[in-house]
C-alpha cells in the first residue's frame, strides 16, 4: 500500500488542525464522555468570563479566568487533534485508493462463452452477476470471479506489490479485484459486487475510519472512564458545600479546573486515536482489518494455526541427497535422476537437476528421441522413455508397483531407506528403470531425498510467540512422521498431520471449546468455514472470494507469516490503552498536591504544608496543573499513534516494565512538569 | 511507643495468620456443601420454609431472595420497636421507639451496620435486643457471607447460569459458622467475666457514696455474635469499653481476633475454590499490609499525643507505668496500643465495636479510622462483604492494568468486558456517593449543623465520619455528632441501606456474568494475579481510588485539623 510521503505529512497536519476545530460540534463531542465534561467545563468557564468582563464583580480576576478558559479549550482541541491526526493518515491513504477507482469502461458480455461479442458499458452500471471480458491494458471494472482465461494482473494499486500475479479460472486464484490491471492474455469475469460495495469501496471506508464503531474493550474502557469521571464530578461538586462549611467560597472556574485535572483526560483524549492508529499500523503491514474487534482479538490470541507449506516451509521441496540401492553406482543413479527430471519444470525437478550436476558432475543429456511422461495424479509418477530405457520417479509404493508389474524385484534395503527418510521429515522419491531390449530387466535404482526447507528465522519467531504465551500449531497433509520431524525442526508447539480441510475446522472448534482464541490464515474456498469460525481469520488477497468473505482480515501481500505481526499489533494496541490509562490515573496524585492547598490557602493557611512543590501562588498552582494536563495530551500523541513498544516476554515481565514506566512515570512526571510550568508562568508574569 | 505495644501487634498478626487456613477450610466445607453434620436440622428448616435446597438460582433470583429476606426482616424489626411497650421481657418498661429512630435502627441491624444513635440499655427492651438485634446480628452476617459465597461460585464456575441458592447459603452460614463460633466464644467470655443474665438492673453505692444503677442483661451471647459477625452493636452504650462487655485483656485480644477471623478465612476459602490459593494469600497480604500500615500510623499518632499538651509540659512519653500519649477517650485498662489496635481493626473490618472513643483520637489517629472505612471495606472488611469488596477492587485493578500486558483484561480465566466493568464501576460509584452527598448537605443545612458538638474541621470530621461509618456498614461513631434527630435518623437509615444493598446487587450481577462465561486457560501471556507485583498494584489502585475520592473532604477535616493542632489550635 502506498504510504504518504514526507511532504504529505505537512498536509496531514494541516488537515488535522482543521478537523480538530470541526470536531468541536456537540455531535462528535458526545462520543467521548470524558472530553464532553471538559467541553462543558470550558463552555461554562467562558460564559463566566464573559459575565465577569461585562459586570466586573468585585472578587473576579478576569485575566486568570481567561487563561483558564483558553487552556480548557486547548485541552479539548488537543484531544480532537490527536483523533484527527490518527484519522488523517488513513484519509491520505484513502485518497490514493480513490484515485484508482476512476470510472472505467467495461466490455460487457451477454454470453460468457463468447468473449469476442462484447459491448461497452460504464463500470458503475455493472450489476452483480454480469459478465465482462478484460483484455491487456484494461482496468478490471469490478470485483469478480474469473470464469474463463488466464492472465497476469498488476494489483499494485491495491497491494503496493509491483510484481504481477496470475489470475485464472477455477481453483484458488480465481478472484479479481476492481481497480487492478490486466497485463497479458484475457479474462472473462463474473461480477460479484454491485457498485459501491466493491472491495475497493470497503477498503476506502475502512482506512478512512468511516462509521468506526467502538470495539468491545474500548467500550468497556469508556465505561470505566465515565465511571471514574462521575466519581470525580461527585467529589468536586460536594467540595463546594464542604468549603462553604469551612468558611470559603470556591469560584466555579476553579472547581472546573480541579475537575478537569482529575478526570482521566489523558486517556480520554487519546483513546480513539489509539484505536484508529492500531488499524492504521495494520494497514502499514498491508493488512486490512474488517473490524476493530478483530484487531483487539488478535491481541488475545492463544493459538496460531499455520499451514506448513508456504508459511513455515518454503513452498517447495529440495533434493538434498541420492541413495542408490541394490549395488547401483551412485553416479548412474544421478544420471538417471537427471534425465528423468530434465524436462520437469517444477522446483522439485529443478532441484534434482541441480543436485545431479553439482554433486555428481552429470551433464545435461543431449536432446534425443525422448518421450516425457509428466506427473499424473493417477499414476503418482513421472519419467521419460528413450531409446535405451524407461525411467520412473515417484512415491515409493507407486514406483514399486510399477517395478513389480514389469516383473522386477525390489531391493530389500529399499523399504528401510524410504522409511528412514520419511521419519527424518523428508520425502523419499524412488527412481526405477526398465531397460529396453530382449533381456530388459526392471530394477529400483535408488531414492532421491527431498526435503522441506523451513523458512529462515521461523524458529526465532515461534520462540517469541511462545514467550508471549501463544501456542503455534502446524497444519499439514503430510504423514505424522514427516510432520513431527518438520515440526521439531521449525520449533512449533504442536502439529496436525494428514489434515483434510474439515479437520482444520474441527481443530479451531476444539481449541475454542477449551476457551482459547484462535487465529489462522487461509486462501482456499475450503478454508472459508474455518476462517469464519476462527477469532482472527486472515484471508490472503490472492485467495478466493469465499475465503476473503469469511475472514475478518485480508492480507494484501498474501504472506501467511503476517499473522505474527497482526498479533503483535493487537497486543500493542491494548498495551497502549493500558499504559495511558495507568499514566492518566497516576497523574492525579501530583495534581491533588498542587490544587488542593491552593484552593484553601485563605481558610486554612496551615494546609500550605501540603504544597510540597512550593508553587508560587494559588492561581499559578491551578493554572499550571491545567496547562500540564493539556500539554501532556499533545506530548503523548506520538506514543498513542506509534504504540507502546511490545516485547516478546511473559506477561509478568511486560507488566513490571510498563508499570514502572507508565505508573511510576505517571506519579513523578507531573510533579516536575507542574513545577516547571509554574516557574515559567511566574517568569512570564502571567500570574 | 513501647515494646509491649508492638508485641501486641505482632501477636495479633500471627494469630490471625495461623487461624486463616483452618477457617478457610471450614468455610470451603460449608459453602461447597460438603459439611453435613447438622443435616437433620438443615433439612427440617428447608421443609418448614418450603425451600428446594437443590435449586440453583441465577443471580437475579438470588438477589431477589436476598432482598426479600432483608426487607421482610427489617419490617419485622421496625414493628417490634414501635410496639416495644406492649411486648414481654421489658423489666424497665421502656416505651415505643420513635418512628425515625425505629427506621434507622431497623435499617442499621439489617445492614450489618449496628449504628446505634441511642443508648441500648435505656432504649431497647430485653425482648428487642434478644429477638431482633441478636437475630439480625446472625442473619445480616449470614447474608453478607452468602453474597460472598455466590461471588466465589461465579468466579469459579464455568458456563453456569446459577450462582447457588440464597436460602441454603443463609441457613448453612448460620448453622455451621456463626452459631457454633458464637456459642464457643460466648462461653469463653462468660468464663472471663462477661455477664449473661435477664436480671433487672442492680442499684449499687459507689466508693464516693453515690447511688448508681448498673444496667445488666444477656450480654455475653450478644457480644460473641457482635464480633464474629462484624456487627459491632454493643449491649451497652460504651460498647467494648464497658467492663461487662470486655472484662479482661484476654477478652480484648479475643475480640479483635474474632472480628478478623471470618473475613481472613474468606480469602483462603476464595483462593481454594477458585483454584488459586496463592491469589487468596495475595489478597490476605494486601489486607494485612493495609491493616498494619493503618495500625502503625494510628499507634504512632496516639502515642505521640497532642502537641498542645506536650507544649504545656504534660509528660506524653509512654513508659511501663505511664500510658503517655493521647489517653482522652481511652480505657485506662487497655492503654494506647490495645485501643489503637482495636480502633484500626474495627474500622478496617467493618465491625464498629469500639473499646475507645474515636472522636477523641488525635486528628491523624481519627483519620486512620475514617480512611480504613473509606477504602471500601477492603481491609478484611465485614464478613463476606470484605471479600466481595476486595474482589471488586481486583476487577478494577485487573481492568486498568491488565491491558498493559497486551491482552483484553482477564481475571482467573474470566474476561472482564463491558458489562463486568459496568457493574464494577457502579459499585465504585455508589459508595462515595452515599458518603459525600449527605455529608455535603449536612455540612451546610441547618438540620445537619444542629447536631454538631464541635466547630471547625473537627465538626466536619464528625459528619464525614458518621456518613462514612453508615455507608460502610461499620457502625462506629465520632461521638461528637448527636445523631438522634429526624434528619440524621432518616439519612443514616437510607445511607446504610444504600451502602449495603445497592452494592450487593452489582456484586451478585458480577457473579452471574462471570459464572456464565467459560474459562480461558492460563498461559505465560496471562495477567498474573499471584505475584508481589500484583499485590503492589492492587494496593496502589485501592489507595489512589480512595484518595481521589475522599482526599478533598479529608483535607478539610482531619488533615486541616492536624495542621491547626500543630499550630496550637484546638476544636
Amino acid at each position: 500500500m502506498p504510504t504518504p510521503s514526507d511532504p504529505a505529512r505537512g498536509a496531514v497536519a494541516r488537515r488535522a488542525l482543521r478537523e480538530a476545530v470541526v470536531k468541536l460540534h456537540p455531535r462528535s463531542m458526545r462520543q467521548n464522555p470524558v472530553m464532553l465534561v471538559v467541553y462543558v467545563g470550558a463552555l461554562l468557564t467562558t460564559v463566566l468570563l464573559a459575565r465577569d468582563l461585562a459586570f466586573h464583580p468585585g472578587d473576579s480576576s478576569p485575566a486568570f479566568t481567561a487563561q483558564l478558559a483558553i487552556w480548557l479549550w486547548f485541552t479539548v482541541l488537543f484531544a480532537n487533534f490527536a483523533e484527527a491526526v490518527a484519522e488523517g493518515r488513513g484519509k491520505a491513504q484513502a485518497d490514493t485508493l480513490r484515485a484508482s477507482r476512476t470510472r472505467t469502461r467495461a466490455r460487457k458480455l451477454d454470453d460468457p462463452t463468447q468473449p469476442d461479442h462484447y459491448y461497452y458499458v460504464s463500470s458503475n452500471e455493472l450489476e452483480r452477476g454480469d459478465f465482462i471480458v478484460c483484455l491487456p491494458g484494461d482496468v478490471i471494472a469490478g470485483d469478480g470471479e474469473v470464469v474463463a482465461g488466464v492472465a497476469s494482473v498488476d494489483e499494485s494499486a491495491i497491494t503496493g506489490e509491483s510484481a504481477p500475479v496470475v489470475r485464472e479460472s477455477g481453483g484458488d486464484r480465481s478472484a479479481v479485484t476492481g481497480g487492478t490491471k490486466v497485463l497479458s492474455d484475457f479474462l472473462v469475469v463474473r461480477i460479484t459486487a454491485g457498485p459501491g460495495e466493491t472491495f475497493l469501496d470497503r477498503m476506502i471506508a475502512l482506512v478512512e475510519g468511516a462509521g468506526r464503531q467502538k470495539t468491545p474493550n474500548e467500550l468497556a474502557l469508556t465505561i470505566l472512564l465515565a465511571g471514574l469521571t462521575l466519581i470525580l464530578i461527585l467529589t468536586v461538586v460536594t467540595l463546594e458545600p464542604l468549603a462553604r462549611y469551612a468558611g470559603t467560597r470556591l469560584a466555579v472556574p476553579v472547581l472546573v479546573a480541579l475537575l478537569v485535572c482529575l478526570i482521566p483526560t489523558t486517556i480520554g483524549g487519546l483513546l480513539s486515536a489509539i484505536g484508529i492508529a492500531g488499524m492504521d499500523r495494520l494497514i502499514r503491514q498491508n493488512v486490512i482489518a474488517m473490524s476493530g474487534r478483530a484487531v483487539e482479538a488478535a491481541g488475545d490470541v492463544d493459538t496460531l494455526l499455520l499451514d506448513k507449506t508456504g508459511t513455515i516451509t518454503l513452498g517447495n521441496r529440495h533434493a538434498v541427497s541420492l541413495h542408490p540401492v541394490g549395488g547401483v553406482d551412485d553416479h548412474y543413479l544421478a544420471a538417471c535422476a537427471l534425465s528423468a527430471s530434465n524436462a520437469d519444470e517444477t522446483p522439485e525437478g529443478r532441484s534434482i537437476v541441480a543436485l545431479a550436476r553439482s554433486r555428481y558432475g552429470q551433464k545435461t543429456p543431449s536432446e534425443g528421441d525422448v518421450r516425457v511422461l509428466p506427473f499424473s495424479a493417477s499414476t503418482r509418477m513421472s519419467g521419460i522413455d528413450d531409446e535405451v530405457h524407461s525411467v520412473r520417479k515417484g512415491a515409493g509404493d507407486a514406483v514399486t508397483r510399477w517395478v513389480r508389474e514389469h516383473g522386477g524385484l525390489i531391493a530389500p534395503e529399499l523399504q528401510a531407506l524410504v522409511e528412514s527418510i520419511a521419519r527424518g521429515g523428508g520425502t523419499p522419491l524412488v527412481v526405477a528403470e526398465r531397460l529396453h531390449g530382449v533381456n530388459g530387466s526392471v530394477r529400483v535404482l535408488g531414492v532421491i531425498h527431498l526435503k522441506d526447507v523451513v523458512k529462515a528465522g521461523m524458529r526465532e519467531r515461534f520462540e517469541r510467540l511462545r514467550a508471549m504465551g501463544i501456542r503455534t500449531v502446524m497444519i499439514t497433509g503430510d504423514n505424522p512422521l514427516t510432520a513431527a520431524a518438520i515440526a521439531s525442526e521449525a520449533g512449533v508447539d504442536d502439529f496436525l498431520a494428514e489434515a483434510r480441510p474439515e479437520d482444520k475446522m474441527a481443530l479451531v472448534k476444539r481449541e475454542q471449546l477449551g476457551g482459547r482464541l484462535v487465529a489462522m490464515t487461509g486462501d482456499g474456498t475450503n478454508d472459508a468455514p474455518a476462517l469464519a469460525q476462527a477469532d482472527v481469520g486472515v484471508a490472503m488477497n490472492s485467495g478466493t472470494q469465499a475465503a476473503k468473505e469469511a475472514g475478518n482480515m485480508i492480507d494484501l501481500e498474501s504472506n501467511p507469516t503476517k499473522l505474527i505481526e497482526v498479533v503483535e499489533v493487537g497486543k500493542q494496541l491494548l498495551m497502549t490503552r493500558g499504559a495511558l490509562t495507568t499514566f492518566s490515573i497516576a497523574n492525579d496524585v501530583a495534581k491533588y498536591f498542587a490544587i488542593l492547598p491552593a484552593m484553601f490557602l485563605t481558610t486554612y493557611p496551615a494546609l500550605a504544608s501540603l504544597n510540597i512543590m512550593r508553587l508560587h501562588s494559588g492561581n499559578s498552582a491551578i493554572l499550571s496543573s491545567v496547562i500540564f494536563n493539556a500539554l501532556v495530551i499533545i506530548a503523548l500523541i506520538p506514543l498513542a499513534l506509534r504504540g507502546v513498544r511490545s516485547r516478546p516476554a511473559p506477561a509478568s515481565v511486560i507488566l513490571r516494565r510498563n508499570l514502572v514506566l507508565y505508573g511510576g512515570g505517571g506519579l513523578i512526571v507531573p510533579f516536575a512538569g507542574i513545577k516547571l510550568i509554574d516557574m515559567a508562568l511566574v517568569a512570564m508574569h502571567l500570574v | 511507643m513501647t515494646t509491649n505495644g508492638w508485641v501486641q501487634f505482632g501477636l495479633l498478626g500471627m494469630t490471625v495468620a495461623l487461624l486463616t487456613r483452618p477457617t478457610g477450610a471450614w468455610l470451603v466445607g460449608v459453602y461447597s456443601g460438603s459439611f453435613g453434620a447438622l443435616g437433620f436440622a438443615e433439612r427440617a428448616i428447608y421443609r418448614v420454609m418450603r425451600i428446594d435446597p437443590n435449586q440453583d438460582q441465577p443471580w437475579t433470583r438470588y438477589a431477589e431472595a436476598m432482598l426479600t429476606f432483608s426487607v421482610v426482616s427489617m419490617l419485622m424489626t421496625y414493628l417490634v420497636l414501635r410496639l416495644q411497650g406492649m411486648l414481654p421481657l421489658n423489666p424497665q418498661h421502656l416505651g415505643a421507639v420513635a418512628p425515625s429512630q425505629a427506621f434507622e435502627t431497623a435499617a442499621s441491624f439489617t445492614t450489618n451496620t449496628n449504628w446505634q444513635s441511642y443508648a441500648g440499655e435505656s432504649t431497647m427492651s430485653y425482648f428487642s435486643q434478644l429477638t431482633q438485634f441478636t437475630f439480625h446480628n446472625v442473619a445480616s452476617a449470614a447474608t453478607g457471607m452468602a453474597v460472598a459465597a455466590a461471588l466465589v461460585r461465579g468466579v469459579s464456575r464455568k458456563g453456569s447460569a446459577g450462582i447457588g441458592n440464597f436460602w441454603v447459603d443463609l441457613v448453612r452460614g448460620t448453622l455451621y459458622v456463626l452459631l457454633p463460633l458464637s456459642l464457643v466464644l460466648a462461653l469463653v467470655f462468660v468464663q472471663q467475666g462477661t455477664i449473661q443474665t435477664l436480671q433487672t438492673p442492680v442499684v449499687a453505692t459507689t466508693l464516693e457514696g453515690v447511688t448508681q444503677t448498673l444496667a445488666m442483661g444477656p450480654v455475653a451471647s450478644q457480644e460473641a455474635i457482635k464480633l464474629v459477625g462484624t456487627n459491632g452493636g454493643g449491649f451497652f452504650n460504651a460498647n467494648s469499653a464497658h467492663p461487662f462487655e470486655n472484662p479482661t485483656p484476654l477478652t480484648n485480644f479475643l475480640q479483635i481476633v474474632a472480628i478478623l477471623l471470618i473475613p481472613a478465612g474468606f480469602t483462603r476459602m476464595y483462593g481454594r475454590l477458585v483454584s488459586s490459593p496463592r491469589h487468596g494469600w495475595v489478597l490476605w497480604s494486601v489486607m494485612g499490609l493495609l491493616l498494619t500500615a493503618g495500625g502503625a500510623a494510628s499507634y504512632y499518632a496516639e502515642a505521640h499525643g497532642n502537641p498542645v499538651h506536650a507544649a504545656r509540659g504534660v509528660d506524653v512519653v509512654g513508659t511501663a507505668t505511664n500510658p503517655g500519649g493521647n489517653m482522652e477517650g481511652k480505657e485506662v485498662r487497655f492503654g494506647i496500643p490495645s485501643s489503637t489496635l482495636y480502633a484500626t481493626v474495627t474500622t478496617a473490618a467493618s465491625s464498629g465495636a469500639v473499646n475507645s472513643m474515636h472522636d477523641s483520637f488525635t486528628p491523624l489517629g481519627g483519620l486512620v479510622t475514617m480512611l480504613n472505612i473509606q477504602l471500601g471495606e477492603v481491609i478484611f472488611g465485614g464478613v463476606g462483604a470484605g471479600l466481595y469488596s476486595m474482589v471488586m477492587m481486583v476487577i478494577l485493578t485487573v481492568f486498568i492494568a491488565g491491558l498493559m500486558v497486551g491482552r483484553t483484561p482477564e481475571y482467573l480465566g474470566k474476561k472482564i468486558r463491558a458489562r463486568e466493568v459496568q457493574v464494577a464501576s457502579l459499585y465504585a460509584l455508589i459508595f462515595p456517593a452515599a458518603i459525600l452527598v449527605p455529608t455535603a448537605a449536612s455540612a451546610v443545612l441547618p438540620q445537619g449543623l444542629a447536631g454538631l458538638a464541635n466547630a471547625g474541621p473537627h465538626g466536619l470530621s464528625e459528619i464525614l465520619y458518621a456518613f462514612t461509618s453508615t455507608a460502610g456498614n461499620n457502625g462506629s461513631a465520632f461521638a461528637g455528632l448527636s445523631g438522634g434527630s429526624t434528619w440524621y435518623n432518616t439519612l443514616f437509615g437510607l445511607v446504610m441501606l444504600t451502602g449495603r444493598f445497592a452494592m450487593m446487587v452489582p456484586v451478585l450481577a458480577l457473579a452471574g456474568f462471570l459464572g456464565e462465561q467459560g474459562r480461558v486457560p492460563d498461559s505465560s501471556g496471562t495477567f498474573p494475579v499471584t505475584t508481589v507485583l500484583f499485590g503492589v498494584l492492587l494496593i496502589s489502585v485501592i489507595a489512589i481510588l480512595g484518595a481521589l475520592t475522599f482526599f478533598p473532604a479529608l483535607a478539610l477535616g482531619p488533615v486541616a485539623e492536624h495542621y491547626l493542632v500543630n499550630a496550637g489550635r484546638l476544636f
